[in-house]
Formats: structure tokens, sequence, C-alpha cells
């Protein structure tokens, strides 16, 4: 029995070495950006960082899922960016205002997700170009909502949303006004970090551990036998596109928050889902399919992310930043394609 | 597919599988033309699309479309894809301004050659999937041109061979046209006459089957990404020429539209099956309908939605093929 | 259910039939697959269906199982009227199809595709422990306790990702299981296993469907079969009441003389005046082969023979240059070559020729046509550098068609509108447009219907007459004796033995294939 164990064990980190390599190559990266930040390690700074993350977090996320099926979303940015411009519109007004603007943002997109997902399955149109042309429809839409950037944002919301938990309590006067003794060893952490936990315990463990998203993971491992085994393809795939739209709509929602106002910028979008596709590569998640989880991709957009800020701590020539960013996507992809050289069998390539 | 029409039956067929999508394209070329035209007849009173010159000046804006659409669908026949044409795109058009004089052209072709060749290394070599090693090598340019410009437009204006192959006319038809022509008949000759297309179409559909028949499936893979990155560095020296010099971003309107055209050809994503005729008229097609919406003075977001909208509507319409077929 | 269930069985006269069909046809476009069938099988029996490729075998147990419904005809299932709307509706009602291509997603873990049609939940979310509790059992039952359920599919080894595909069907509780060619890919002690395991379903009252091509596989299980031809059923009677040539006749429809075309005279081939057209020596990769000296002379067939899996398949692809750091020597026509791709392989001077073991995903590019299919691997033969010679091209793909006798009705037809057989003749003529002198062949007759089998030994004999020298790995002992001048039986990436002539027999074969130690004879 005890050899079973083990044997269980290893098999467990067998599988999950790419997950564990990318949260290694975060904390090494975070750490050395911490360790040369002149305030590193402090609240201020988790919570600026938290901030410039989650947007592309969730759209990483948004993208994990179409990807798991062996598909692609292109139209993550702009599902985030519809969302967004709409957000600007809705998160005013009463309190019972504002909790009818999250729900409409978030069934938006979730409908958008939802549409992708029918053009998927009914029309049968490969995903690529399928999310394109949606892509486009939403950005149309987008901009149809916010010609031009502006927006009116709950001023308490968009600050407590975007710092650390003291603020909601202090904001809303919880908790002695956050001065609450019990309240203390939590009162620092950033409220995006905690919304992400939130999203990824709560959405997305149930889903991966669904049969619909078992069905995802099948469907991206092998469609025919995936149909052969009697799975549920086609409401899955729905689903799948659905819950990929919901995430991008929440990293829209936290974007109105963040800047408080909407935007219809085109090419912020295209960077989102690019940035998105190489979060999930980064992250373990096979172009393939059939290979990964979100939280890879949470990883993988953290990476991301933190090689910029280690940029902004060095003070390197901004023109040189793009380039370099350029450079560690490619390297990344690059690296993870070494294994190549190890195979010694040349069909397996084609697989 | 790419088997000569040696039976007589297959000219009296015009409703093949193959044949349909640019049948239905063809089709909605007219629509638009249709639409157009009243548009223009009820407000303006000329039919303005349809007169020659106009159509000619669509064109030759189109044709830079078309050689990027052209180089892309070699691509997309092998089952890839490449994202980095937008700044292989301004990458070629700034180096060609950057040297100018007699290496203008010469260089222009060589940078989308090189960034094409480095794909195509990745690709067939590294195996890393396309849309993702394309995708960096596009960030890679980006910030490379950036750099390099400090990000702004570069001063330096393009020579006077670039203006002419892009502005140029003879006999009254745009130089470009002849560009267009030019690269349309060479990927047609390697598509059907040459053993690489047969490759092509080969790796498109199987690549481990043509591997174990012995074929340069590496090589086809490295060919192919070069010509297209060859294909986009033309288009990028044209641009500049039209536009008397380079600028950021100036690609960036080719990418998605050259990937729509060669799909709405009838060229399957997944690669392996497709036509050049389908690209060609696929390209006419966006021109057109580009061209239509501008003359109703359509706002962006419209545009965009319609744009998305005909992508969509004309995939559901051939969808009805795939289906016959299966 | 009965103790005496087997006598029983034996003795009745109108059998409980579990599930019937009456007068199903099903066309697809305007070919019919199937023509007023009628076919039942009984309640704790196993059921054989054997036929042709294109006889309707596949057809019919697509309709039972949901895949296709079928254009006229009724399904009874316990003696009440059924339809399927799909695979899973079929499953519900205790049907459960093993398909043979495997239904499994090698992504996925072992547990996860057992149970993947209804895992184990609790609070609506996959209870993964119980989960992986259940796979072991039902792995365990058929006696694959060495396999762990947490590993992924695609780590497994292709006859342990069949226990699998079994213990999945299992796990749907069947009360009719149907096997299509569910033993092809295992080893003969797994084939011996699932016979047991499907002896012991039977007799839990499971009815079973098992469609093959080997005919002591079915003489070893079946309780009932069938013949398909041409989409009817030509007679279904008790296993054991009419003999194989009354069998194969009737599946075939027509006279089979002799099973394999006679060998030359084996003092020719073992005498062996002429040198070896490919000589290899000490030839070794990765821990999957080892020391591998093979000869093999023109004009001579050499059968690769032993269990699956022990490197047979590894060294064909080796020589041929599939395979990455190979150590060794290979020789052809005395001289040594370096051979690092198929395209080396092809080359003037080495002339080696390989049809691989999946036709669909190695030997074709099933939606081109057959006569780009044809020509892909001579194309070079065929361009002046640049442009593809039309006319050559035309000439040569007409003459491979004739030389194979592919039934074709256009060259531009996608070769996937070929039957199976006709599809390994277009590899096999793909590979003899490039004039090969060394000819290897990877189980070429895996799934091929009887008629087109034994066009392919005479092809081999043929094509060794004209001088090719032949390589052919095979997991049928029969097509083995009956094809090759010599075998070299492989065991763990070695060739433990090689015998020719009146050596080849089954009980040699089989005693070197288990690495058994020769008796005192």
């Amino acid at each position: 029995m005890s050899h079973t164990r083990k044997s269980d064990l290893s098999i467990i980190l067998r599988q999950s070495a790419p997950l564990i390599t990318v949260i290694a190559i975060f904390l090494l990266f975070y750490i050395f950006y911490n360790s040369n930040h002149p305030r590193g390690f402090s609240t201020a700074v988790y919570i600026q960082n938290a901030n410039e993350v989650f947007a592309l977090v969730m759209v990483a996320m948004a993208q994990t899922v179409p990807v798991l099926m062996g598909g692609l979303d292109l139209s993550v940015g702009a599902v985030m960016t519809l969302v967004n411009t709409l957000a600007s519109h809705l998160l005013n007004g009463s309190p019972l205002e504002i909790v009818f603007g999250f729900i409409v943002c978030l069934l938006t997109g979730a409908l958008c997700g939802f549409v992708n997902g029918c053009v998927v399955v009914y029309g049968r149109i490969q995903p690529i170009i399928a999310t394109l042309a949606t892509g486009a429809i939403f950005m149309g839409l987008a901009l149809f909502l916010r010609p031009t950037p502006g927006g009116d944002v709950d001023g308490d919301l968009a600050w407590v949303m975007t710092n650390d938990l003291y603020e909601i309590a202090a904001t809303y006067g919880f908790f002695d006004n956050g001065e609450a003794a019990w309240f203390q060893p939590v009162a620092w952490l950033p409220v995006p970090a905690l919304l992400l936990v939130v999203v990824a315990l709560f959405v997305w463990m149930p889903f991966s551990r669904s049969v619909t998203g078992r069905t995802v993971y099948a469907i991206g491992s092998g469609e025919s036998a995936a149909y052969m085994s009697g799975l549920p393809i086609d409401r899955a795939k729905i689903a799948a596109f659905t819950l990929g739209g919901f995430f991008a709509g929440v990293g829209g929602i936290y974007l109105t928050l963040q800047t408080s106002s909407g935007n219809a910028d085109i090419p912020q979008a295209g960077a989102y889902t690019l940035n998105s596709i190489a979060a999930v590569v980064i992250g373990g998640t096979s172009l393939l399919g059939g290979v990964g989880t979100a939280i890879g991709s949470i990883f993988g957009a953290l990476v991301l992310r933190t090689i910029s800020f280690n940029f902004r701590i060095f003070d390197i020539d901004p023109l040189l930043q793009p380039l370099f960013e350029g450079v560690v996507l490619l390297g990344a992809v690059s690296i993870g394609a070494l294994s190549v050289l190890r195979i010694k069998n040349t069909l397996e390539l084609f697989r | 597919m790419t088997t000569t029409d040696t039976m007589p039956k297959a000219k009296s067929r015009l409703w093949t599988p193959e044949n349909k999508p640019v049948v239905i394209a063809s089709g909605c070329i007219v629509v638009i033309l249709a639409i157009g035209t009243a548009y223009t007849l009820a407000t303006q009173g000329t039919a303005t699309l349809l007169s020659p010159g106009y159509m000619l000046q669509q064109l030759q804006v189109g044709s830079f479309l078309g050689i990027v659409a052209a180089g892309m669908m070699l691509v997309i026949l092998l089952g890839h894809i490449d994202l980095s044409v937008p700044w292989t795109v301004a990458a070629s058009a700034m180096m060609a301004t950057a040297f100018g004089g007699a290496a203008a052209l010469p260089v222009g072709l060589s940078v989308g050659l090189a960034v094409g060749l480095v794909n195509g290394l990745g690709v067939a070599y590294l195996r890393i999937p396309s849309m993702i090693f394309t995708l960096g090598v596009n960030a890679v340019m980006r910030g490379l041109m950036v750099a390099y410009t400090g990000g702004f437009a570069p001063q330096t204006a393009a020579t006077p061979l670039m203006q002419y192959l892009a502005v140029g006319k003879i006999l009254g038809i745009p130089v470009a046209l002849f560009v267009w022509a030019a690269v349309s008949v060479l990927v047609v000759f390697i598509l059907r006459k040459t053993p690489v297309g047969r490759y092509i179409f080969a790796i498109g559909n199987r690549e481990s089957a043509a591997y174990l028949a012995g074929a340069p499936t590496r090589w086809v893979i490295v060919f192919a990404f070069g010509l297209c990155g060859m294909m986009a560095g033309l288009s990028g020296t044209l641009l500049a020429g039209y536009s008397t010099k380079a600028y950021q971003g100036m690609g960036d309107a080719y990418l998605l539209p050259a990937i729509a055209a060669v799909v709405i050809g009838g060229t399957h994503i997944l690669g392996g099956r497709g036509r050049y005729l389908g690209t060609l008229v696929g390209v006419i097609l966006i021109v057109l309908l580009n061209s239509v919406l501008s003359i109703m003075q359509m706002p962006e977001a419209g545009r965009q939605v319609i744009y998305g909208s005909v992508i969509i509507l004309m995939l559901l319409f051939y969808d009805r093929g795939r289906q016959e077929r299966q | 259910m009965t103790p005496d269930g087997q006598t029983d069985r034996g003795l009745k006269t109108a059998p409980s039939a579990h599930m019937s069909l009456t007068g199903i046809t099903k066309r697809y476009g305007g070919v019919t697959a199937l023509e007023n069938v009628n076919f039942s099988c009984d309640l704790g029996s196993i059921h054989a269906v054997l036929g042709e490729n294109g006889a309707g075998k596949s057809t019919l147990i697509k309709i039972m199982s949901g895949v296709v419904t079928p254009d006229e005809g009724r399904m009874m299932l316990d003696g009440r009227e059924v339809t399927f709307s799909g695979p899973s509706a079929a499953n519900d009602a205790g049907i459960v199809c093993i398909f043979q291509e495997l239904s499994l997603m090698p992504d996925l873990s072992v547990a996860d595709n057992i149970m993947i049609a209804d895992p184990p939940r609790r609070f609506g979310l996959i209870d993964k422990r119980a989960q992986k509790r259940r796979a072991e059992e039902l792995l365990a039952r058929i006696g694959c306790e060495d396999v762990n359920p947490l590993n992924r599919v695609r780590d497994l080894p292709l006859s342990r990702r069949q226990m699998v595909e079994i213990a999945k069907a299992l796990a749907k509780d069947p009360t009719v299981l149907i096997l299509d060619e569910a033993t092809s890919a295992l080893t003969s002690s797994d084939v011996d296993r699932v016979f047991e395991i499907l002896r012991k379903l039977r007799d839990d009252g499971i009815s079973i469907l098992s469609i093959s091509h080997r005919m002591h596989e079915i003489e070893a299980v079946a309780d009932m079969c069938s013949v398909f031809r041409n989409g009817h059923n030509v007679e279904t009677f008790r296993q054991g009441t009419r003999s194989a040539e009354e069998i194969v006749q009737m599946m075939i429809g027509r006279e089979i003389s002799a099973h394999f075309p006679p060998k030359p005279d084996k003092d020719l081939a073992t005498q062996g005046a002429a040198p070896p057209v490919l000589q290899v020596r000490n030839f070794a990769w990765e821990n999957v082969l080892q020391g591998i000296d093979l000869s093999v002379r023109k004009g001579e067939i050499v059968g690769l023979g032993g269990l699956d899996g022990q490197g047979q398949k590894e060294l064909l692809l080796g020589l041929f240059g599939v395979l990455k750091s190979t150590s060794g020597t290979i020789e052809i026509n005395g001289k040594p070559v370096s051979i690092r791709s198929p395209i080396d392989a092809k080359r003037a001077g080495v002339d080696i020729a390989l049809v691989p073991e999946d036709r669909k995903t190695e030997g074709l590019m099933l939606p081109m046509s057959i006569s780009d299919n044809l020509s892909i691997a001579s194309l070079s033969r065929m361009s002046n550098g640049i442009m593809l010679d039309q006319n050559a091209l035309e000439s040569s793909v007409a003459e491979a068609v004739r030389r194979m006798q592919i039934k074709i009705g256009n060259k531009s037809d996608a070769v996937s509108t070929l039957s199976g057989g006709n599809q390994q003749k277009v590899v096999i003529a793909k590979w003899l447009m490039t004039d090969p002198k060394i000819i290897l062949l990877n189980d070429p007759t895996r799934g091929i219907d009887v008629g087109t089998k034994q066009e392919i030994y005479l092809l081999l004999r043929e094509l060794a007459k004209e001088g090719a020298a032949i390589v052919l790995y095979s997991t049928d002992y029969e097509e083995l004796i009956g094809c090759c001048d010599r075998v070299a039986v492989m065991y763990d990436g070695q060739i433990v033995r090689e015998l020719a002539g009146s050596e080849i027999t089954e009980r040699n074969i089989i005693s070197s294939a288990l690495n058994i130690e020769e008796a005192a004879q």
C-alpha cells in the first residue's frame, strides 16, 4: 500500500511539473523585484501590483478554457473591452443600481461567451476564425457604447476595490472602521488578490471538477473519443466559451474600477488577447488542448506582468521594453519547446 | 484537389464543394456592389463604385492586402498561421526607407524573408505552435522597431522606385496591380505545378504521412513561411511607397483582413484544403466591403460589426457544403 | 445464468433473443451498407460477426450502439422496441461498444477515462478518490492491477490502453457488449485474458457481440456466428457447425485455392550464394533495440516475429531513418550508409520503402485524392527540379492503379472514399512507384479483408521474385509461416532466433517469442 501511495505521489508530481515550474518562476521574479524595490515587500507595492495584474489574470483564465478544448478565443480582449465600456455606464448611482450594474456586466460577459459557443457549436465554424469575427462585433458594440474614452464610476467603489481590505472596512464602516484587533492580520490583503482567490476557488475549481469541465478536457484530448464516450460535447463547448466570457467580463469590470472609465481601445484589446495566449502557454497549458489548468494561467499572467515590473524598477529605457517583452515571450515558448530535442522517435513530433 | 481538371465534366459542374466558396464570395461581391451603388445613386446620383477609375483605385489599395493574403494562404494551407505579419510589414517598410536608394527594395524583401525564415525555423525545428511562435516574433519585431525608431515615424522617405511600384501607372492601370498579379501567378505556379505545392497540401492534411513518404517536410515549412514573410515584406515596401514613408503600426490593419480573405475564399483554417482563386475573390470582397462602408461614412463601430458579421455569415453558408461532404 | 447454462444453451431451440434487429436498411449516399438485415443476439452468449471489410459489420454495430440511425427497420431490446438518439442513449439502455479506433482520451488519467460516462460525485462534483477506487476495482476485475489509475493514458503502451478500454466499457454495466476488433492490438497473453473475461461476462448473463478477422480467436471463444456479405446477413449458425473453409467461402463468396502463394525452392533462399542487399550489424536504439544483426538477400522475404512490442516496429522505423541516435551499422549492397530521415532512406543507392503501421495517420492523407496520395513519395522523380511532369505523373499513377488492381471510381476522388483494403493498396503502390530495392512492411494486413490480404501476399512474393528484399513484421503467425523464407523472432529488443525453411512452424515461433529454451530436440 505504501508503495502505491508513493508512486501515486510521484505521478501527481510529474503531472504537475509545469504548474510547479511556473509558480517557481513567478516567485523567483517577484522576490527579485521586491528585493530591488525601494519599498519592496510593502502593502503599497502589493496593492499596486495586484491592481496591475488582475485584468490580465482574468483574461488569461478566460483564454484557458477554450484552449483546454483545443480551440482559441481571439475575442477575450474584445469581450473585456465591451464589458469595460458597459460598466463605465452602469457602475454608479444607488447601491441597488450598482449591484444591478454588476449583474448586467457579468451577464453580458457570459452572454458574449455564449454567443461564441453557439457560433462554434451550431455554426460549426473553427473557434479561431469564429472568435476573430465575433471579436470584431464586440469591439464595434464597445465603440458604440464609448466612442471616446470616459465614464462615470462610483468613487467609493472604485477606491475600495482597488485597495486593501482595511479600506473597505474604513470606507463602509465595518469592523470599527477597520480598526478591530482581530481584523489587523488580514487588513493588509489587497482586494484584487482576494477576488482572484475567490474566482479561482468558487468558479474555476468547481467547474474543473464537474462533468462539464471534465468533458472540456476530454474534448481537447480527443473529440471523437469524447463523442464515442457519450459525453455532452455541445453543452461543454458552449459552457466553456460562456465561462471564458464570464472571466473576461470580470476582467472588464475590474478594468473599469481600476481606471474609473471605459475605453474602446482596439490595440489594447488586441494586446490583452495576445498576452492572454502567452500567459496560458507560460502557465503550462498545451495549445493542442487536454492538458493544463487555469491556475497555471494565473501564474503565467503573473510572470508576464512581473517581468515588466522588473523593467520599471531597473529603469531600463522604455523604448527597449517592448523588445525585451518580445524576447521573453519568444524565449519562454522556445524553452518549453526544448523537450523536442529529447524526442528520439521523429513520429512523436507529429502527435 | 490539386489535380488538374482533366475531367471534361468538371467544367460543367460549377457547384462543387471546391467551387462553392468562390461562387458564394463572388455573389457577395455583386451584392456589396449593388448595395453600394444603390446608396451612391440615392445620395449622390452617381454610380461611383462602378466607374473603372474608382474600381482600379480600390484594387490598387487592395493589392497590398492581396499580396499579404497570398503569402498567408501558403502558411494556412500548411495548417499553420503567421501572426507576425503586422510588424513584418512595418519593419520592411522602415528598413527599406532607411537604406533608400537602389538597396531599398531588396532590403525590404530581405527583411520580410528573414522574419519568415525565423518563423519557419521555429515552427519546423522547434515544433512550437505557429500561432504562438509568430506572435512572439511579432512582439520582437515591434520591440526592435520601437527601439530603432524611438517610437516615432522614421523621417526617411520612400525611393522613387517604391513609389512607382505603389502608385505608378502603366496604360492607366496601377503598377501595384501588376505586382499583385505577378505574386498571384507565382503562388498558383507553386501550388499547382511544383512538388513543393503538393507537399504543402500533404503536410496540411497529414504531416506524419507526408514525412513518412519522404517529403522534405521541414524544408517545405521553412519555405512557405519564408515566402509568406517575403510577401509581407514586399507589401510593406509598396505600402511605404504608397504613403511615401514608413510609420508605426502601418501593418496592423493587414493581419486580420488577410486571414479573413483566405478563409472567406474557402481555404480550410486547419490546412490542407483551398484554392488561390478563392483567396483572390476573398481579398476583393474585403476591399470592396471596406470602400462601400467608407462611402457610406459608416463609423468605425458599425464597420467592426458589419465586418465580423459578414465573416460569420459567409462561413455559415460554406458549412452547408461541409455537412454534405461528411 | 443457471449452473448448467452451457448445455442448456446447446439444447434450446428458440433461445431468448436479447436484442434483435428486423429489416434494417442503411444507406450512405448511393451506397447501401445494410439491406433488409435480420439479426439477433441471445442473452448470455458470445456472438461472432464475420465478413470482409465493407460487408456491413461496422454499420451494424454503429446502428446497435446508437452512432447512426437506420433508414428502415426495427430494433428490439428485451422485447421492447428501441431507438437511440446517440451513443449515450444506447449506453443508458445497456449497450456498450468498444470500437476499433480507441475511444480513450490520452491526456486524461486512466481513472478519468474509465469512469468518464458516469463518475462518482459528491455535492455535484467529481469525487476523485472514489473514482480512483472504482477504477482500481474494474482494472482488477480484468487482471490489470499493474496499471495505476492516476497515470495518463498517453503514458501507457497500446496493449494496456486496450485493457483500459475494456474496463471503461465494464464501468457502464453493459447488458450488451460489442467488441469491434478489440483484440487486434493485444499480445496473445492479453488476448487469452480478454477471452477469459468475455466468458465470465457471458456467464454473468451479458450478450457479447464480437467482430474479428482472426478465425482461431472466433473458434476459441464464440458460441454463435453470423457471416455478413455485401450488406446482408448470409447465415447465422452455431459455432462449430461449419468448417473454416465453409465460413471463408460464405464471407468472400468465391473459391480460395490456397491461402498463400508457394515459396520458392528453399535451397535458393538458404544457400545464399548472393550477398545480402541489406546487412544490419549491432543495431541499437535507446533501451528498446539491442545488438540487432540482420541480413536480407535479394528475392527474400524475411519475417519479424515475436510478441507485440518487442522492438519490431522500432527496428523498421530505425532502418527507415525515423529514430534519432541509433547506433550500429547498416550496409546496403556491402556499402555502409547513413540513414537519418525517410528522405535518406528513399535516396538512390539506399532505396528503402516503409509501409507504416497506421495507414490512416501515417500512410495516407485521407482527404486528398488517390492520385495525390499515390504520387507523394515519387514527386521528386517526376519533376525537372522545379516543375512537375504532369504526363509522367498521370501515367505512373495509372500504372500503379492497374498493377495493384486498386478498385477506384476516379483517381481524383479522395482516398478516404476507398475501402480499408484498397487504401492499404494505395499505401503499398505509392512506394512501388519509387522502385524500392528493400521493402519494410509493418503489419500490412491488419484489419483488412481476406481477399485483399491474399492479393498482398501474392504481390509480396512477386516483388521478391523481381529482386526486392522484403522485411515483413506481422502479428499473425499464419502470415509469417505462409509468407516468409526466414523469420527473425524478437524478444525484448533483440533477435533471439532465426528460423528458416521447415523450421518456420507455429511451435517454434511461439516458443522463441516467449524466449523459452528449446526442449531436447
